[in-house]
């Protein structure tokens, strides 16, 4: 009996992928879309904060290397919390209106990846900043310049990084549930659906969308793997 | 020939160096040491492993601060300044992850000279043409050794630092060098190099200063060096014999 609805789940899950389920494509189009946008917020953040800190010494700078390595591991769900406060009507920045937004949960997951994307772009900068730092001083580079070929040079391991900030906005459930709301149509994206769409019952549409995030999951890391190879085959590595 | 140093005019030159010392906690490595260099032709630095060579030049080039005495070119204190006008090519070269090209691109680009024509001219005399769009890393040690020294080309230096630059290099490599190293030499570029090699130093050395122990045993013209060097240790390191 369980095995049969079990089976059927599977049948009808696939069913829903196979037909392109309206909803099922909204759901999908929504968490892109909030995700991908929290990226563009981390990379625009992260990355020239993770340069500045690998390249320029200033005094606190080992306490901030510190302080956004321990940020990479945030609880979702603390953050979930924090950013409610902060947009509730009472919050301060309750004027906004994004409680129960998309734009509350893009808030939401650039918290919790711009601190992941700025350490692990330091880590990279500052590896290579080590090896090219006396050249670069001989020949008299501008830190300007400097800062900019360091990027550039790095691209694909930073673009590893900023794949690893989208695995880990996609999937995260804790602060998008709470800031989000979870409202169909509106804010509802694959992990929020899951969580209640299981809990009501409904295991096929749940699992039609855990079908699809586990091949974003997929698609991510063989994105991750072939820019890996590419890099080697280019002597980038 | 694009782009003469314009030395004559603007010169580094003489280098003038007194009583520098390097340490390194409680270890002196660069012991009082004192040099004269002028503007003509090729000063070769020998002397044995971990004498302090390539310190010696990384002090005279300005990316270390020695603890005490002083480095004069032509009268100003070494600084960001005079190292506007010169270039190194270190012991281990690092190239940029790009390709040859782009290598010799960003250099041109520092100076806001970057042409194709130049860049192309740079890639012949290092006979790196037909690799130009190739990774510069994917290179033999030999093509990066050309290609180090291409690149520091590009900035048009008007004193040039090579670090042995043809250690582990075949013959043939080794020759391309030395004649990009006399090319650059005839077109009024001071080269300061140091090398092992003593049949290098006698090809290209106009004076020879002999570093022991983080200063000068011996400076002199290239063909009293070879004949009758006057010091003991630089005797017995031309003779194959431990010199510690
Ligand atoms: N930044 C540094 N801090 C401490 N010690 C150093 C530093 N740089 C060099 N040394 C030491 O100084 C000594 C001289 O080093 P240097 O690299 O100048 O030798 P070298 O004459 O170039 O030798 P080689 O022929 O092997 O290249 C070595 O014993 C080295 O360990
Ligand atoms: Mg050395």
């Amino acid at each position: 009996m369980i095995m049969q609805d079990f089976a059927e789940a599977f049948r009808l899950a696939f069913g829903l992928v196979a037909a392109m389920d309206a909803d099922l494509i909204e759901i999908i189009g929504l968490s892109l879309r909030v995700s991908l946008a929290a990226v563009f917020v981390a990379a625009v953040l992260g990355m020239p904060l993770g340069a500045l800190l690998a390249t320029v010494r200033f005094p606190g700078r080992g306490v901030a290397v510190i302080v956004i390595n321990a940020l990479m591991g945030l609880p979702p769900v603390v953050v979930g919390l924090l950013v409610y406060m902060a947009l509730s009507n009472a919050g301060p920045l309750g004027f906004l209106q994004f409680l129960y937004t998309p734009a509350a949960m893009i808030v939401a997951q650039s918290i919790l990846i711009t601190p992941i994307v700025a350490a692990l772009t330091r880590q990279v900068i500052e590896d290579m900043n080590f090896e090219y730092a006396e050249q670069f001083a001989s020949l008299s580079v501008p830190w300007h310049t400097r800062i900019a070929a360091l990027i550039s040079d790095a691209r694909y391991a930073l673009a590893t990084v900023l794949l690893a900030g989208f695995g880990r906005a996609i999937a995260e459930v804790g602060a998008v549930i709470i800031v989000g709301g979870n409202i169909a149509h509106l804010t509802r994206v694959m992990t929020t659906a899951i969580a209640l769409e299981t809990s009501k019952g409904d295991l096929a549409l749940a699992l039609a969308l855990g079908i699809v995030l586990l091949v974003l999951a997929l698609a991510v890391n063989a994105a991750v793997m072939s820019l890996r190879a590419s890099a080697q085959s280019s002597a980038h590595a | 020939m694009l782009d003469q140093p314009a030395w004559s005019i603007a010169s580094q030159l003489p280098l003038s160096v007194t009583g520098l010392c390097f340490n390194a906690g409680d270890t002196v490595l660069i012991d009082r040491l004192d040099l004269e260099v002028s503007h003509q032709g090729v000063t070769v630095l020998m002397g044995p492993n971990g004498a302090g060579k390539s310190l010696l030049v990384r002090l005279l080039h300005g990316l270390i601060q020695p603890q005490s005495g002083s480095i004069m070119w032509n009268g100003k204190r070494c600084s960001p300044a005079t190292r506007l006008h010169q270039a190194m090519v270190f012991q281990k070269p690092v190239l940029l992850r790009r390709s040859v090209a782009a290598n010799i691109d960003f250099v041109l680009g520092l100076k806001g000279r970057a042409t194709l024509a130049r860049r192309d001219e740079l890639l012949m005399q290092a006979n790196l043409s037909d690799k130009a769009s190739q990774p510069a890393r994917a290179l033999s040690g030999g093509e990066q050794q050309r290609l180090a020294l291409a690149r520091a080309l590009a900035s048009n230096p008007e004193v040039l630092f090579l670090d042995e630059p043809t250690a582990s290099l075949d013959p043939s490599s080794t020759q391309a060098i030395e004649t990009a190293i006399g090319a650059a030499s005839e077109r009024g570029v001071k080269v300061i190099l140091v090398t092992h090699d003593a049949g290098q130093a006698r090809r290209l050395a106009t004076d020879v200063v002999f570093i022991h122990r983080g200063s000068v045993a011996e400076h002199c013209s290239a063909d009293v060096f070879f004949q009758q060097p006057a010091s003991a240790v630089a005797r017995d390191y031309l003779a194959g014999k431990l010199v510690i």
